[in-house]
């Protein structure tokens, strides 16, 4: 491997430093060497995915929806129209949760999304981004960047820990989903590599030792209301990297820290569907409703 | 330590709701699909593990049916598989299993082509949409999909890899990864070559006339 290549925070920002460039450029560079392709063929590989993910949104925020199992949809709606009038958390906090609801509804019901990084935490990235673009006036070459920090950051984590929710709990999904938005927004409000990565170490630090604990071991319930909230932890975890706020603990031993939790963490909270709300007598009760198999206790 | 490049992170673009128990499921389908040769007339499925206890929810069936005609786990026309099949005349029959296999998401799925060839394929979805080809016929293997490869059926027999390798050497095809599978010495055996570009018909059809020991070549 050669110049571009990094596989922690540390080995990020000195290639930033060295060589004076943000950390989408560095990414789309580490890209063209691992890939052998051009700039412009990924560029364009990643805005037909910036679309994809554009039209999740949408779907999910404008078409009555219902997943196959008749447990979610329609939630996204209802929170974007309070929003629009008078939410408590604020119109952009609160839309950029609705979205990001939107993209994991849609996908519950079985339509198009972009896993990022996977498809139960898919709603943070495009829900903070879409509607940060709104407001910020960020055109789609911009928000392509962001994709790219975003790609970075999670790459990261991925190679360090896992962004698998079998492996680490819901901190390794929606946790590395609000890490990576967190970065891209930061990047894309003007932050320097510095603060990306306090941005993405603060919104892992945020949700460390959350499980994964899927009601009938479908992403619905919880994961739909988590992306909500990795929405506003991207949002808020960015707000205070902007404001010069630093991470005590660095990125790279944060990575480290989410995967000692999610190894401690017992299988039963690690995407099983036998532990957290999926144990509850609601949730076994909508589990025995859909015709699955009790939970087998150990 | 494992090397994630940008579309392993932001993507893969797919149909919801899980990127093993759809995006990987409809993977399964399309692989099994390009084995069997394509025009399927029937095609009987079985879930074990995960695959059966949540594949309905995750729309499991719906997605290795999908595979099965062709889709893409981006399609969306994948929830409709099961109409587009009745309407494309192709019959299908889904089992959930209980019996349990080496890997929790796995799927075995037999086609009959219109001419009446019957394949056996059987597969697991290993995680994020990646998946693994683990049978063909009866015949163990390891196969990702994730290159295009070159299955070659053959007798177990000195010199039968060198010619294959030869025949790709001189076509300037590269090899990414290879392995060889057998049943038992002297006996049928199997390879498995992933590579960097696709290999021709052409190509085929030289390394199936080149040496006896030679049974069947598939590019998929």
């Amino acid at each position: 491997m050669t110049g571009y290549c990094f596989t922690s925070g540390e080995e990020l920002i000195a290639i930033c430093k060295k060589e004076g460039l943000t950390i989408s450029e560095v990414m789309l560079r580490r890209q063209q060497e691992l890939s052998d392709n051009t700039a412009e063929s990924i560029l364009k590989e990643l805005k037909t995915t910036l679309h994809a993910m554009k039209r999740s949104v949408e779907e999910g925020l404008t078409e009555e929806l219902e997943s196959v199992s008749g447990l979610s949809g329609g939630d996204a709606m209802r929170l974007n129209d309070r929003a629009e009038k008078n939410a408590l958390s604020g119109a952009l906090a609160a839309k950029a949760a609705a979205a990001s609801m939107a993209v994991v509804e849609v996908n519950a019901a079985m339509g198009r999304i972009v896993a990022a990084p996977t498809a139960g935490a898919s709603g943070i990235l495009p829900g903070v981004l879409f509607t940060c673009a709104k407001e910020r006036g960020w055109n789609d070459e911009k928000l392509l960047s962001g994709l790219l920090t975003a790609g970075a950051i999670g790459s990261i984590i991925a190679a360090n820990a896992s962004i698998s929710g079998a492996e680490h709990g819901c901190q390794a999904e929606t946790g590395s989903a609000a890490a990576m938005a967190a970065a891209a927004l930061c990047e894309l409000d003007g932050g320097s590599a510095d603060r990306c990565l306090n941005a993405a170490a603060i919104a892992l630090k945020n949700v460390m030792g959350l499980v994964c604990d899927p009601v009938a071991g479908l992403v619905e319930c919880p994961c739909i209301k988590r992306n909500a909230l990795g929405a506003m932890n991207a949002l808020i975890s960015a707000d205070m990297a902007l404001a010069g706020i630093p991470s005590l603990i660095p990125f790279d031993e944060t990575v480290m820290a989410m995967r000692s939790v999610g190894r401690l963490m017992s299988p039963d909270l690690r995407e099983t569907a036998r532990g957290g709300c999926a144990a509850t007598p609601t949730g076994r009760a909508i589990r025995k409703k859909l015709g699955l198999n009790e939970i087998e206790e150990e | 330590m494992q090397t994630y490049d940008l579309f392993d992170i932001i993507g893969p673009r797919m149909v919801g709701p899980s990127s093993s128990h759809t995006a990987g499921a409809a993977r399964l389908g399309r692989m099994a699909n390009k084995i069997a040769g394509g025009h399927v007339k029937r095609a009987h499925i079985t879930l074990f593990g995960s695959f059966a206890t949540t594949g309905r929810g995750h729309g499991t069936d719906k997605a290795i049916v999908a595979g099965i005609l062709g889709m893409e786990p981006d399609d969306e026309r994948l929830r409709y598989s099961m109409l587009l099949a009745k309407e494309a005349d192709v019959e299908i029959s889904v089992d959930f299993s209980e019996e349990l296999r080496d890997h929790p998401n796995t799927a075995e799925i037999e086609i009959e082509t219109r001419s009446g060839n019957i394949t056996r394929v059987c597969g697991a979805s290993i995680g994020g949409g990646s998946i693994l080809i683990t049978e063909i016929n009866g015949l163990e293997m390891e196969l990702s999909g994730d290159y295009p490869a070159l299955i070659v059926r053959h007798r177990d027999a000195p010199g039968v890899i060198n010619t294959v390798t030869n025949i790709l050497a001189n076509e300037h095809v590269n090899v990414a990864f290879m392995r060889v599978f057998r049943h038992a010495r002297r006996q049928d055996a199997c390879m498995v070559i992933e590579t960097d570009s696709p290999v021709s018909e052409r190509v085929c059809r030289l390394i199936l006339d080149w040496n006896e020991n030679i049974s069947g070549v598939l590019a998929v």
